[in-house]
């Protein structure tokens, strides 16, 4: 399609007017982020004014010096590398692993342990019994209860699983052949061969993971223990309220909203810096694992 | 449930004269292995996602944490009963169905014409570039999104305002006003959603056969003509495929953004039910009441969710897990 020809001058007026449609949707999406830049940029003075719009006014760098500044920024940042991590390589563990064996076919009940893991997908307890659950498991206000607690999810599982399911069984013939047992094959010849498929699933996770805030703020209770997105949400959203931190900040070069901008701006960095990988693989991902068990 | 302890007689042709015991064990002996690899999942799963389940029983009790789950007493459907008596619910229940009805409406057409535009854009460079920048929000956390929103509808500080009052419109604190709260909610999930949504269709697009085009241009056809002529109805099956799907899911409100947005102010047209449960159960500590709501939440997602399978297996014949 792209290649052909534009005969008719009408052709040429739809390709442009489309041409520049795009163009301000394009431009739409990408303005608030810089908007957010600029005025994480620009004094607390022209901030609250409402004078920035496009480029920082009296561009300065005192956001940044107040939150680097901020203990808080750095332990939450911390741990929301902790959590993104820890929660990434403990997915794998047990992804990698399940989804093989529920793409074997001489496997006894295949049907019943793919339908146990369908029916989470359709049918979910909801927040309360699975908060509860948490506190009965002693895992609430700890590291290791976040990492575990969202380990397992049904669509990355059958992603994993209709990829492996997908390698024709004649790869692992000659492993089979010299004697290599599940584990061997596993690790020598699907994991090899599942790269991709992987790769597309690590960063889902890492995405998830570095975004999530919902379960964070409601589990974690031991500030120190707060990823940076549950310590934005209380700067963003609670400070703005907050007439004795505004009142403090009157005379400050900072203000409210070049704060939040240079939390959202330090916040956003990390994905734009493993977007490219994202982007290499989501495409495919959700072709992979969308439309099929 | 029965295949998962006997095999079935179709596999074996030939009579199997060993008993299905000693052939359990043979086959555990030759693939333990297997079992071993499922087993972290299988009891993951049980652990998180089933005992919920089993907990739901609490919405039929009178839950004390002292007492724990199965030790509190039944109460039949009382919460249910107080449940739809309180104005709140109902309101949740009706904000919750406006909400994902406008959402769908006027979000489910634009990741479409995104995709059909984006198949239209000859510059290959401009075309990728566009691409990039579109799908890009998707990958940004909901607190990021809505701390943009905050910031740029703010009275005295936004972008928002600070153009209105070019047109000399006085401030409008936005986020307080129960008017503005869907309008800006819907726009910005869709914001945020459409480019990332459109990949389906432009990969079903790119599945178009070409040679529909090129007769289609021996015949004189312009763009417009082939795109509503060829390119729509080719796409036809994934368009309503991805419309079945996003009514099974309808209730899936993306209640974390509601909850950075929204206050007390706005809860008239901002409650949803999970919002309703958040703060009945989490903040208020109703876990027995809350968990009822959740319940009746879940149960017809679920009938949502699998009308919405049935009705796309009659249709394409696969089934969408």
């Amino acid at each position: 399609m792209a290649n052909m020809k534009l005969y008719s001058r009408n052709d040429r007026i739809f390709v442009i007017v489309n041409m520049v449609l795009i163009g301000i949707f394009t431009i739409s999406t990408l303005y608030p982020f810089i908007y957010i830049a600029s005025l994480s940029f620009s004094s607390g003075f022209e901030a609250r004014a409402g004078n920035v719009i496009l480029t920082p006014i009296e561009t300065t760098l005192e956001a940044y010096k107040y939150i680097l500044s901020e203990r808080m920024f750095w332990v939450s940042y911390g741990n929301t590398f902790i959590y993104t991590i820890g929660g990434t390589i403990m997915s794998l563990l047990f992804l990698i692993p399940g989804a093989y064996a529920l793409s074997r076919p001489q496997i006894y009940g295949r049907r019943f342990w793919n339908l146990l893991v369908a029916f989470t997908m359709w049918f979910n307890a909801g927040l309360i019994p699975f908060f509860l659950n948490m506190r009965d498991l002693g895992l609430l206000d700890s590291y290791f209860g976040i990492i575990i607690g969202f380990a397992v999810n049904g669509f990355n599982l059958i992603l994993l699983r209709n990829f492996f399911e997908g390698v024709p069984s004649s790869f692992e013939e000659a492993a089979r052949m010299d004697g290599a047992n599940d584990f061997q094959v596993l690790v020598k010849v699907y994991m090899p061969l599942a790269k991709p498929a992987i790769a597309t699933v690590a960063l889902f996770c890492i995405v998830s993971r570095w975004n999530g805030f919902f379960w964070a703020m409601v589990l974690l209770q031991d500030e120190d223990k707060i990823p940076l997105q549950v310590f934005l949400r209380h700067t963003i959203v609670t400070l703005s309220d907050d007439q004795q931190f505004t009142a403090t900040l009157v005379n400050a070069s900072y203000s409210v909203e070049t704060v939040s901008a240079a939390i959202i701006v330090c916040s956003i960095v990390p994905v734009l810096i493993i977007y490219p990988f994202i982007q290499k693989y989501f495409e495919k991902g959700i072709l992979l694992g969308g439309v099929k068990e | 449930m029965s295949d998962a302890v006997t095999p079935k007689p179709a596999v074996t042709p030939y009579v199997n004269k060993r008993p299905v015991s000693q052939r359990i064990v043979d086959h555990l002996k030759r693939e333990w292995q297997i079992y071993l690899m499922l087993a972290p999942t299988v009891i993951w799963l049980l652990l998180f996602l089933y005992k919920p389940m089993y907990g739901l029983q609490i919405a039929f009790k009178d839950y004390s944490i002292f007492r724990g789950v199965a030790a509190s007493p039944w109460i039949g459907f009382e919460h249910f009963e107080t449940l739809f008596a309180s104005e709140q619910f109902l309101r949740a229940l009706k904000n919750t169905i406006y909400i994902s009805m406008m959402s769908l409406i006027i979000g489910f057409p634009v990741p479409i014409l995104l995709a059909l535009m984006f198949n239209e854009i000859l510059n290959q460079t401009f075309k990728k570039t566009a691409q990039t920048i579109v799908y890009l929000p998707h990958f940004i956390s909901s607190v990021i999104i809505a701390g943009i929103v905050i910031t740029a509808f703010s009275p005295s500080a936004g972008i928002v305002n600070t153009i209105l009052s070019w047109l000399d419109v006085d401030p409008i604190y936005f986020l307080t006003k129960p008017e503005w709260f869907r309008p800006i909610f819907i726009g910005t999930t869709i914001w945020q959603e459409a480019g990332f949504q459109s990949i389906v269709f432009i990969a079903a697009i790119s599945g178009v056969s070409p040679t529909l085009y090129e007769s289609a241009v021996v015949d004189g056809a312009s763009r417009w003509q082939m795109m509503w002529k060829i390119t729509v109805p080719s796409i036809m099956p994934t368009i309503i495929i991805m419309l079945i799907i996003r009514i099974g899911n309808m209730l899936e409100v993306s209640f974390e953004m509601i909850i950075l947005l929204y206050q007390p102010a706005t809860y008239e047209t901002a409650d949803v039910v999970n919002t309703f449960i958040y703060r009945q159960g989490l903040q208020s500590g109703q876990y027995d009441f809350a968990a009822a709501a959740g319940l009746f939440n879940a149960v017809i997602a679920f009938v949502l969710v699998m009308t919405a399978n049935s009705i796309s297996k009659r249709y394409s014949r696969t089934s969408l897990w």
